[in-house]
């Protein structure tokens, strides 16, 4: 679905991406994990064509999505951190996304419903809580029925039933055949949410595969376990590859 | 009010010692030239409403000529109207209309030359190349005209008034509109102009020249093309005329160029684009003048020496003096100034600190004139502040010791 | 696009500034010919806000708005729609919104006391110098990733328009005066905005009697049916010119 060949993102002398191929199918639902700063947000938002790579290409659906941006009609995005028009209440924010997809999109207000944001509709949105504000960005991404989710941190900030409720959202989509892309620093949600992974460590991919293989290389049950295990075998190469 | 009674009185008497002989088409004199050929010295023509094309009417003998309800002269835009070389004439209460129009002649309608004692009185002139024009004559009186034209461009017309080489001449109460230069003087002296009201004249509402000890009192000059030109002249005597709405990128309310020993006095100066401008001029006393919403108050340029000003009022002048020298020999006192902002300790409603008239942006135009492009900008209201609180390039002698606090009241009786 | 600009033009018009901004317009016009019946002298009075604090407020506001509606722009740009239309679409609302805000602070009082020529071509010359210093804004907002740093810049823009560019002038003046320089100063002015602004407006308060021979000529110059077309025309580049430059580096830039 999303074929990622090859590319290289510089910012002035930080070396953000670095020679990154990924294939990305449907039905799957990845985890992106990493330090912070190991270029996970730079490779989301250069899917979703904000951060344009320096070299290299992008293809969604074997189109490249250089100059493209109808593509995005396939992608529901939730940022990491959502700000919004201060002034904007949140019904007329949900209105006007609607109104620029289109009128004849279909919706999906279940996360509205569930996460009773209608009886809030009226609120500004400078007067939202960190809380609120992700749900906003939550009901948004999963406002317009997509083949693709991308969610960077979705449960940071999130009361525990929020939580729940995002969550029983992911896995009821991933059951639909999406490709989902996940990014977070709870490994034990992404347990429960994904199946490959995506390691990224100093802007370069240093695993792609499913959670279980990754089990089974390290030898561990659980993911955690299994990541920590990785990630010192891993610094054990690089420190004898130096000597 | 004296001389107004005296007029009737004189044209009565004239009236009374010689024939009168009425000219019409009702009448056995037909025609204003047979009149003139049958009448003899101190005989007066009654001409009666009509119509009368003659051609040019030379007149040769001490008549007084007096039209009856304005009867029309018409030049038939070929000749000159009446060519007068006799003293003691009058002309009185016609209107003369189309003289001819030509580049080589000054045709007019009423020409006078080498004559004494004329009167010219309450006639009306439209549409005519010169008015009335006198060369080499004294004495005479030019009263209560009325002169209009109305011409495209400076070339087609001549001169309301003309005055050329005369003496003890009195013009008063004449309205000219739309000639070239509404009264033009050259060579004239020990002369009166008084009450004329001089408005939209293609050139200068007055224009004078060489014309030493006259005197020019509440007069009026409103919207001509270049506004008033007083030059190469001593001892002329400017009180109580107004000046106003001179506007235009080379007019003036007045031009003062080459005047020595002469007085401006109580005179109003308003919405000209340059009040005064004076160019090598010295020893001129300005008391009591009025400038007021001018571009220029006064433009001072540095060939002027000598000059007082005192006691006048200025208000609302984008720019009250500039100058184009650094040394500045001229006396400038107890002036009203509308932007001074010093103050009065001592309540004698004379500012503490000097003020000083020239602004730098002021000064720099007058040096590079190209720099009014900048008129108006940030830029050069931050320099006249900056100037304004530490003057360096200003003329440090250029400023008003003590400026009055109040402006004058010029009409209150003291 | 229109879409777009809808909500972009709601959230703007919300802002508490832009209210101020018009009531400092308004307050100011009024009381002005509270002072002066004169209209021509009420405009010659307006024309240095027209001057100094309309592309200031246009320039800073707009650079602030731009840095303020980052991560919204972020959010509209991942969904379909295209990056010009977002960009443009914030460049019309603030656009709209500051001339709205000019033209009733501005226009109103105008109107009730009375509107000529003079006042027409105050509310053109000021709604022009409001597109053309948020246009700027863009520009210096697209520059850097720093909202501090962008409005340095923007700063430095209006400092250059109002100020520095005018002292430059009379250098340029100064040294070359014994040459005829009514043509080349002609094309010096139509580079800053600010300083055509000011020429037209001069000259239709018909106050170029005062500016001599340079005057006279530039009253040829604007009189003219030519002088209008160009003059219009540069002001029309100036508006398009830095925008679009902020477009095509807004296109390529990472968020």
């Amino acid at each position: 679905m999303i074929s990622i060949k090859q590319i290289d993102k510089k910012f002035a002398k930080l070396t953000a991406l670095e020679n990154v191929s990924l294939e990305l199918q449907t039905g799957k639902s990845y985890a992106l994990v990493g330090p912070n700063g190991s270029g996970k947000t730079t490779l989301i938002k250069s899917i979703l064509g904000l951060v344009i790579p320096t070299s290299g290409d992008i293809l969604f659906n074997e189109k490249n999505i250089r100059h493209d941006w109808k593509y995005r009609d396939k992608i529901g995005y939730m940022p990491q951190i959502g700000h919004y028009p201060e002034n904007m209440s949140i019904g007329q924010l949900f209105d006007m996304m609607k109104n620029i997809r289109g009128e004849n999109q279909r919706i999906d207000e279940e996360l509205i419903d569930a996460f009773k944001l209608y009886k809030m509709y009226d609120k500004r949105m400078h007067a939202l809580s960190g809380g609120t504000r992700q749900k906003v960005s939550a009901a948004l991404a999963f406002l317009f029925p997509a083949p693709v989710y991308i969610l960077d941190e979705p449960t940071a900030g999130l009361d525990p039933i929020s939580t729940e409720i995002l969550k029983e959202k992911i896995i009821h989509e991933r059951r639909m055949n999406k490709l989902l892309m996940i990014t977070s620093h709870i490994l034990s949600d992404l347990e429960e949410l994904t199946n490959s992974m995506v390691y990224m460590f100093e802007g370069k991919v240093h695993f792609n595969n499913t959670i279980e293989q990754l089990k089974h290389e390290t030898n561990e049950v659980k993911l955690s376990k299994a990541l920590a295990t990785f990630i010192r075998q891993k610094e054990l190469v690089a420190s004898v590859s130096e000597v | 009010m004296k001389k107004l009674l005296v007029i009737p009185f004189l044209c009565t008497c004239l009236i009374s010692f010689g024939t009168s002989i009425p000219v019409g088409s009702k009448h056995t004199v037909k025609t204003i030239k047979q009149a003139i050929e049958k009448a003899s010295h101190g005989d007066t023509l009654i001409i009666y409403p009509g119509v009368y094309r003659e051609g040019n009417i030379v007149l040769e003998k001490r008549l007084t000529v007096i039209g009856k309800d304005y009867p029309i002269v018409d030049g038939e835009n070929k000749y000159e109207i009446f060519t007068i070389h006799a003293d003691h004439v009058t002309v009185y209460g016609l209107k003369f209309i189309n003289t001819g129009v030509a580049s080589i002649n000054d045709l007019a309608a009423i020409k006078v030359l080498e004559s004494n004692y004329l009167r010219v009185q309450n006639n009306k002139f439209e549409n005519t190349f010169f008015g009335i024009y006198f060369a080499n004559s004294t004495n005479c009186r030019v009263e209560g005209n009325e002169l209009k034209s109305d011409a495209e461009s400076e070339h087609q017309i001549g001169n309301g008034i003309h005055l050329w080489k005369c003496e003890h001449m009195t013009l008063d109460n004449n309205r000219v509109t739309g000639h070239r230069d509404g009264i033009y003087f050259e060579f004239v002296t020990e002369s009166l102009i008084t009450n004329n009201y001089s408005e939209g004249n293609m050139r200068y509402g007055l224009h004078f020249m060489f014309s030493h000890n006259d005197e020019y009192r509440n007069n009026t000059f409103i919207n001509n093309g270049a506004g008033v030109a007083v030059m190469y002249t001593k001892g002329v005597k400017m009180i109580g005329n107004t000046f106003e709405h001179n506007w235009g990128s080379s007019a003036y309310g007045l031009l003062l160029k080459d005047i020595r020993d002469s007085f401006v006095t109580g005179n109003i100066f308003k919405k000209n684009s340059v009040g005064i401008f004076m160019e090598g001029s010295s020893r001129i006393e300005f008391r009591e003048n009025t400038f007021s919403e001018n571009g220029y108050a006064v433009r001072l340029q540095a060939s002027c020496d000598d000059n007082v000003f005192e006691r006048n009022n200025f208000s609302a002048n984008t720019f009250d003096l500039v100058t184009n020298g650094t040394l500045v020999l001229n006396t400038i006192n107890h002036n009203y100034w509308d932007h001074y902002e010093g103050y009065d300790l001592n309540h004698d409603a004379v500012g503490d600190v000097p003020y000083r008239p020239v602004s730098l942006y002021g000064m720099v135009i007058e040096h590079m004139p190209s720099a009014v492009l900048l008129w108006r900008s940030f830029f050069v209201f931050l320099m006249d502040r900056a100037e304004k609180a530490v003057p360096a390039i200003t003329p440090d002698n250029l400023k008003d010791n003590s400026p009055a606090m109040k402006p004058y009241d010029f009409h209150k009786a003291n | 696009m229109t879409r777009v600009l809808k909500y972009i033009l709601y959230d703007i018009l919300r802002t508490r500034f832009i209210l101020l901004y018009t009531a400092f317009l308004f307050i100011s016009t009024f009381g002005l010919y509270q002072l002066d019946s004169d209209s021509g002298k009420v405009v010659l009075s307006l024309l240095n806000i027209v001057l100094m604090v309309v592309p200031l407020v246009s320039i800073v506001f707009s650079t602030i708005h731009f840095f303020n509606s980052y991560e919204f722009i972020e959010l509209m740009l991942a969904q379909p729609v295209k990056r010009s239309t977002v960009f443009l679409g914030e460049f019309m609302g603030v656009a709209c919104s500051l001339c709205a805000a000019f033209v009733t602070g501005v226009g109103v009082p105008m109107l009730l006391f009375g509107i000529n020529a003079n006042a027409l071509t105050m509310l053109y010359t000021g709604v022009t110098l409001t597109l053309v210093f948020v246009s700027l804004a863009f520009l210096s907002s697209v520059l850097t990733r720093d909202k501090a740093k962008a409005i340095g810049i923007a700063l430095l823009f209006w400092l250059y328009f109002s100020l520095i560019y005018d002292g430059l002038l009379l250098w340029v003046v100064y040294s070359f005066s014994d040459y005829p320089l009514e043509k080349i100063t002609l094309v010096l002015i139509a580079f800053n905005p600010v300083d055509l602004a000011r020429i037209i407006m001069l000259l239709q308060l018909d106050i170029s009697a005062l500016m001599g021979f340079t005057g006279a000529f530039y009253q040829e110059f604007f009189g003219s049916y030519l002088g209008i077309v160009l003059s219009t025309l540069v002001l029309f580049i100036w508006i398009v010119l830095p925008i679009a430059l902020a477009q095509r580096i807004f296109n390529r830039k990472d968020l």
